[in-house]
């Protein structure tokens, strides 16, 4: 098991990239601790499976170095990384029974056939395909081949990393959660570094330690899914996490107050005159409604309800401000005022971004 | 399959009916009608049993020739299907020499089967053809037309010429099948070449190697014109397979009775090993 | 490992140079006889021609007995073609849409007419078309071609009606369409590439084919490949003329793969990868 550094890597599927633009993966540096826990979240052609490609070896960069441990593997293939790899559909030897299948990563490493039972048959318990063992892999359904592909990836002990690049997309519903779970407890159990490329931010959230959000090529953010949440470090990361996303208002900023549809707000901190497109981000679940009608004094945002959608434990407001939308969550027994027509962010959960980039207080801001 | 139940859309086979029948069943109700029946010319019949039948099973004319088919049908299957497969995996898999390399290897395939048999009937005779020169300026003594064996081995590398291509691209289009993924999957499993052909790439032609052997098998059978053009059948009747056969003794000698009993034979023969093959590939993959 | 790769695609290239080589030279023997003159072509051995010519192709292009046998054998398989889809289009859509009373047994019953060999019907054939006085008609050679070319066309297309999903045909009922305009309007544009691939098919077939044809026609309908046997045996020298006969054969099937190359290899699995 090693550490993955990736050194001022960037990739670009034509010949001779000019701008920007053609690239599938902008430059970029970090390391992924050994024995972590990582998700790669984005939406689609966001350049997660480039990035994962690179990784496993099925591609070679245009720029930069991957290192495993203090070993440069950047132009090593697949077979020689020893990492593994789950794919988006179930790969399965069809001819082979489950057990085979299992059995095979090992074989072909020259394992000894005692070990090999051993191992198989533990990891097919983990699966919970111990009693199927010896059917033909051929014929049965999605799901379990998906499982089986699981379990030839997690069936060597020594690999560097396992790769997952979006495993549960076939996977029933009440299956996935199931899958999910176990794959996090045999992280806990066997401590591989494992990967895990996906779109869906629940996945993603309750999966990793450490979630890196990619979109359009670049890493916008990597941290714990509580940071994602607290402290979006970019709009998209703001928006594609939390349900629904984060709201971001158009806005004037000068020093701790910032100016919305003309009224005034105050933000937690200095943050001088950001210039660019600058707007003020907050999460619905820091809005709260107010009956107003009192002007400045009553604080808030002036707001205009449009409807009401009630979603289980919560009910979500959605409404204007000025001609922007703004979405409130509130939960369900919070009592609704007759009137409302204000929108109050509670100051601490406000942030400013200048060109899509979060702008931290001048005076910088107090650690978690 | 859900497919709905509904008897109205005998409508719309009604043409193939009409067509096939007109094409297939008349015509064949003559065989029938000539085989049991027996001539002696001026347009009177009279029954004769399975008189026919008895003399087709019995002759060992016929029987000859029926052991030559057999002989030349397994020599094609066991050459062309491994070649196909073999030139299938080495097939470029995308770009603009895919297009090419396909469009050489259709060529034969779109030849009327007397020119093949004129292309190789060239190409082979020792005066004026490039192999037979060839071969005759190694020090070969090569001649088609008078030795039973040269004339056995032009045919059969006329059909490897002819055919393998078919097989090739049966075969291809259905390497092409296989995502990207299961290869990737093999290397990250350190899978052999050997394996990853056995485990990933027969397991998906199994649906179209079936279609190219019943193909090959029903074809092959059924020869007549190349090597008639070849080799009319000679030296001797080395090379008289069931079609040069039956033809000689339908429309060369009007006998119209045994041509019609052998037709039957033949065309049961055919469908009798075509269902063999079809059962034994098919139950093969159904296995548990 | 990248120098494993590398070998492997070596390996490729020259498994393919040779197989394209073994199916090229017998072609380019007859390409290079057909502009030969008959001087040189039995009189001195030469890989290309050294004087070319191209009087082999005035000789047939000039000669109505020749050329009309190009348009013979045209006509006739332009007219299997459109009577096979034309048939089959229906009976396909029926076996690949609905159960009905017999539907596999009919299925199977066609396809063994494919199995039949064309020795067997030659004979009757000349018979029944004599009788319906159709003998050397293009007509009696492309209901003739039918035989072998129906079954596999209404295969074919089945395959491919089978890759479009039902929900399609109920949606163009519910909108109003009637059957015959959604099957022309909706439905044949969406298996487009079958219908190309079963066209293909039934022109191969019928091209190729020669026993039936030379039985069915005397004069008026001679396909160009029964025009070239018995040049053979009458002249048995013009090695010149029947070599240019020979290339002039092949161009039709070249163009014709060349419209059809990017659906070939699906086409050869007929619709069933």
């Amino acid at each position: 098991m090693a550490r993955i550094t990736l050194d001022a890597l960037a990739h670009s599927y034509l010949p001779a990239p000019r701008g920007e633009d053609d690239f599938a993966l902008k430059p970029m540096t970090m390391t992924w601790q050994d024995g972590g826990a990582y998700a790669l979240l984005g939406s689609s052609g966001c350049g997660k499976t480039t990035l994962l490609n690179i990784i496993s070896g099925l591609l070679v960069p245009s720029r930069g170095r991957v290192l495993f441990g203090d070993r440069d593997v950047t132009t090593l293939p697949t077979a020689a990384r020893n990492i593994a790899q789950v794919f988006q559909f179930p790969v399965v030897y069809d001819t082979m029974t489950v057990r085979d299948n299992l059995a095979f990563p090992l074989k072909n490493r020259g394992m000894p056939a005692a070990r090999i039972a051993a191992r198989v048959a533990e990891v097919a318990a983990m699966i919970g395909m111990a009693d199927a063992l010896d059917r033909r892999a051929r014929g049965l359904t999605a799901d379990a081949k998906q499982k089986i592909s699981l379990g030839r990836g997690m069936v060597r002990q020594d690999v560097n990393a396992i790769l997952f690049d979006e495993p549960l997309t076939v996977i029933d519903p009440h299956m996935k959660w199931e899958l999910r779970t176990q794959l996090k407890s045999l992280h806990r159990q066997f401590g591989h570094t494992m990967i895990y490329v996906t779109h869906d931010q629940t996945e993603a959230l309750t999966f990793a330690d450490q979630v890196v959000v990619m979109s359009e090529g670049r890493v916008v953010q990597a941290g714990t899914p509580q940071a994602l949440f607290d402290r979006p470090e970019h709009t998209f990361v703001g928006y594609f996490i939390g349900s629904p996303g984060m709201n971001l208002l158009d806005a004037e900023v000068r020093g701790d107050r910032a100016l919305i549809a003309g009224a005034q707000v105050a933000l937690p901190g200095d943050h001088g005159l950001p210039q660019g497109r600058v707007q003020i981000g907050i999460r619905p679940e820091f809005v709260t409604p107010a009956e107003g009608g009192r002007g400045e004094e009553g604080g808030g945002l002036p707001f205009r309800l449009e409807r009401v959608e009630d979603v289980g434990h919560h009910r979500i407001l959605r409404g204007r401000v000025g001609d922007q939308p703004l979405t409130m969550l509130l939960p369900e027994d919070h009592a609704l005022p007759a009137g409302i027509d204000r929108a109050v962010p509670a100051t601490a959960h406000l942030h400013v971004y200048a060109d899509d980039w979060r702008v931290p207080p001048v005076a910088g801001e107090r650690a978690d | 399959m859900d497919k709905p139940v509904n008897n109205r859309a005998w409508f719309l086979v009604l043409p193939v009916l009409v067509l096939v029948a007109f094409s297939a069943v008349i015509p064949l109700m003559t065989v029938v009608n000539y085989s049991v029946q027996d001539t002696f010319g001026n347009n009177q019949f009279f029954w004769n049993g399975l008189g026919w039948f008895q003399e087709v099973l019995d002759s060992d004319r016929i029987r000859a020739a029926l052991g030559r088919q057999i002989l030349f049908s397994a020599i094609i299957l066991a050459i062309e299907i491994p070649l196909g497969i073999f030139v299938a995996l080495n097939m470029p898999k995308r770009g603009f020499w895919a297009s090419v390399v396909l469009v050489l290897m259709a060529l034969p395939l779109l030849i009327p089967w007397n020119v093949v048999g004129t292309i190789w009937q060239v190409f082979g005779r020792v005066d004026i053809g490039l192999l037979g020169h060839t071969l005759a300026a190694m020090g070969f003594d090569y001649n088609y037309v008078n030795d039973p064996v040269d004339a056995w081995a032009t045919i059969v590398v006329m059909d490897v010429w002819h055919w393998t291509s078919l097989v090739a691209l049966l075969c291809y289009a259905g390497l092409q099948s296989i995502p990207d993924a299961y290869y990737q999957a093999a290397r990250i499993d350190q899978a052999s070449r050997w394996a990853v052909f056995r485990h990933i790439e027969l397991p998906k032609m199994s649906g179209v190697l079936l279609i190219a052997v019943l193909l090959r098998f029903m074809d092959s059978f059924m020869i007549y014109t190349e090597p008639f053009v070849l080799t009319g059948g000679g030296p001797g009747n080395a090379t008289t397979f069931l079609s040069i056969d039956l033809v000689k003794t339908a429309i060369g000698q009007f006998d119209l009775g045994p041509a019609a009993a052998f037709s039957l034979i033949y065309f049961l023969v055919i469908l009798l090993i075509s269902w063999v093959f079809y059962t034994v590939m098919t139950a093969q993959k159904d296995a548990p | 490992m990248a120098a494993v790769a590398e070998r492997r695609a070596t390996g490729s290239a020259i498994v393919m140079v040779a197989y394209l080589l073994f199916l090229l030279t017998p072609i380019y023997w007859l390409v290079t006889m057909s502009l030969k003159t008959n001087a040189e072509i039995t009189g001195t051995f030469s890989l290309w021609p050294h004087e070319p010519t191209l009087a082999n192709y005035r000789t047939i292009l000039t000669d109505p007995s020749w050329y009309m046998g190009y348009v013979n054998s045209l006509t006739y398989v332009v007219l299997n073609t459109a009577i096979s889809l034309a048939v089959a289009l229906p009976a396909a859509y029926a076996f690949s849409r609905y159960r009905f009373m017999g539907d596999k047994h009919l299925f199977f019953w066609l396809l063994s007419n494919r199995m039949a060999p064309a020795a067997v019907f030659a004979l009757p054939f000349f018979q029944l078309y004599s009788a319906v006085g159709l003998f050397d008609t293009h007509i009696a050679v492309a209901l003739a071609h039918c035989l072998f070319n129906v079954p596999l066309a209404v295969w074919i297309l089945e395959g491919f009606m089978s890759g479009v999903p039902r929900e399609i045909d109920e949606t163009a009922y519910i909108d109003g369409y009637s059957f015959p305009r959604f099957f022309v309007r909706i439905f044949m544009p969406l298996i487009a590439s079958g219908i190309g691939v079963a066209a293909f098919f039934c022109f191969m077939f019928s091209w190729v084919e020669l026993l039936l044809s030379r039985t069915l026609t005397s004069v008026n309908a001679k396909p160009i490949a029964a025009t070239m046997t018995r040049t053979v045996s009458a002249s048995g020298l013009d090695w010149g003329v029947l070599a240019a006969a020979g290339v002039l054969t092949i161009v039709p099937g070249a163009l014709v793969i060349w419209f059809v190359r990017n659906y070939i290899a699906k086409g050869f699995a007929l619709g069933r990868v």
